[in-house]
């Protein structure tokens, strides 16, 4: 139970993908304007980071692995991703319309975004079992959406502020990001 | 003549980090000394050459309905061979690296200079707008690397600089220096040059990776 915390704590709050990893800032700079938009996105990410992981898991222990074929790592990983958020827009479309609705535009995104193709590459590093895969990525779609939420509510209060104007936009964007980023900072340590 | 337009384009004009701010996960995630701007840099540089020339090659032959699967499947095959090159004979930058060279794939000034040049034009032009292209990125990373090894660590390239003056500021080389060093960047260019960078360069990218169409509702 202990480490099921550990992991999953740890993947939203100590190496938060967005604030402390740099993964996925694309969508994190793109899509956080917004609340709502921020909601939809990061529902997205946290379902189809999960799928993938465990996918990308079972296809490297036992395709890659067995044969010897781990230096195909890359291609194939980004291959099943793709094919698989193809997949879950066929399949959510057709069977659940309501969850497509909500979350249809998100989800070809999800392709290029490096932090599902981080978290399938992170397990395989740390040799991570199956389950502790699935949690590792599961965390780090909480942690996406923490941060995305929490960022989204700072920039649409910089919309209202008086702010220098060659910094207006992206510049104070990425400052703002900069302070969120020291308070995730504090997280540092809290486990070990 | 066209070449040399071309070749320039990318160190400046288009500028893929500081001027069309794609690309920014590597650029926040590896910039923490200049060395690493360097590798990063010239790795990417190295699959952008070699992604753009086979993919101008075999242009007239990929059916349009799946030109972006096969350009990921053919850059994917680029960076396993740059992984493993850099894993034999330079090992201590691909420790720093990590999984940032993997996930070259999934920068998108690789597949945008795929979907907006190589498909377009042919062989030896696309070489020379990816190596123009992979050497602005280059010289954007060792600008932020400089900066922020200079402030946070006293040094620039391992060379000591203001480090025996006064005690660096850790925080530069820290995550959230990260993003302080490239707002910053970007609020200078902004008030000292021609450009007005006010978002991310995707609303001019037609690479239909859709940060863009999801971004428009909240306009990103």
């Amino acid at each position: 139970m202990r480490e099921i915390i550990v992991i999953i704590m740890g993947a939203v709050l100590v190496e938060n993908f967005v604030l402390v990893r740099f993964l996925g800032i694309c969508p994190f700079l793109g899509v956080s304007k917004k609340l709502n938009t921020a909601i939809g996105m990061s529902g997205a990410v946290i379902f189809v980071m999960t799928l993938a992981s465990a996918f990308t898991w079972l296809v490297y222990e036992y395709l890659l692995a067995p044969f010897g074929l781990e230096y195909l790592q890359i291609i194939v990983f980004i291959l099943v991703i793709a094919a698989l958020v193809q997949l879950v827009e066929t399949v959510l479309k057709k069977l659940v319309p309501s969850l497509y609705k909500a979350l249809g535009i998100y989800l070809p995104l999800i392709t290029t975004n490096c932090a599902v193709l981080g978290v399938a590459l992170l397990n395989v590093e740390r040799q991570y079992n199956f389950l502790s895969s699935v949690l590792f990525s599961f965390g780090a779609g909480l942690g996406f959406t923490l941060a995305l939420i929490l960022f989204a509510g700072v920039r649409e209060r910089i919309e209202m502020s008086d702010i220098p104007e060659s910094l207006k936009g992206l510049p104070i964007t990425l400052i703002a990001a900069s302070l969120v980023s020291v308070a995730f900072f504090g997280f540092q340590g809290l486990f070990q | 003549m066209k070449a040399l337009k071309t070749f320039t384009n990318g160190l400046v004009k288009e500028n893929p980090t500081l001027r069309l701010v794609l690309g920014t996960c590597p650029t926040l995630a590896v910039t923490t000394a200049a060395i690493n701007g360097v590798g990063m840099g010239l790795a990417t540089t190295a699959v952008l050459i070699g992604s753009n020339a086979v993919i101008a090659a075999i242009r007239k032959i990929i059916p349009d309905k799946v030109r972006i699967p096969a350009f990921i499947t053919i850059i994917a095959g680029f960076v396993t061979i740059v992984q493993f090159l850099l894993k034999a004979y330079l090992p201590a930058i691909d420790a720093a690296l990590g999984i940032y060279i993997p996930l070259i794939v999934v920068n998108c000034i690789i597949l945008a200079r795929a979907e907006m040049f190589a498909c377009k034009n042919s062989v030896p032009l696309s070489i020379i707008d990816g190596l123009g292209m992979g050497i602005g990125f280059t010289i954007a990373l060792v600008i932020m690397g400089s900066i922020r090894e200079l402030i946070g660590n006293g040094t620039i390239f391992g060379i000591n600089v203001t480090a025996s003056l006064f005690d660096p500021a850790v925080i530069m080389i820290l995550p959230p220096g990260g993003f302080l060093a490239f707002g910053v960047l970007i609020g200078l260019l902004n008030k000292f040059t021609s450009v007005k960078i006010k978002k991310t360069g995707c609303a001019g990218c037609n690479v239909q990776c859709g940060v863009y169409a999801a971004g428009k509702e909240g306009d990103a």
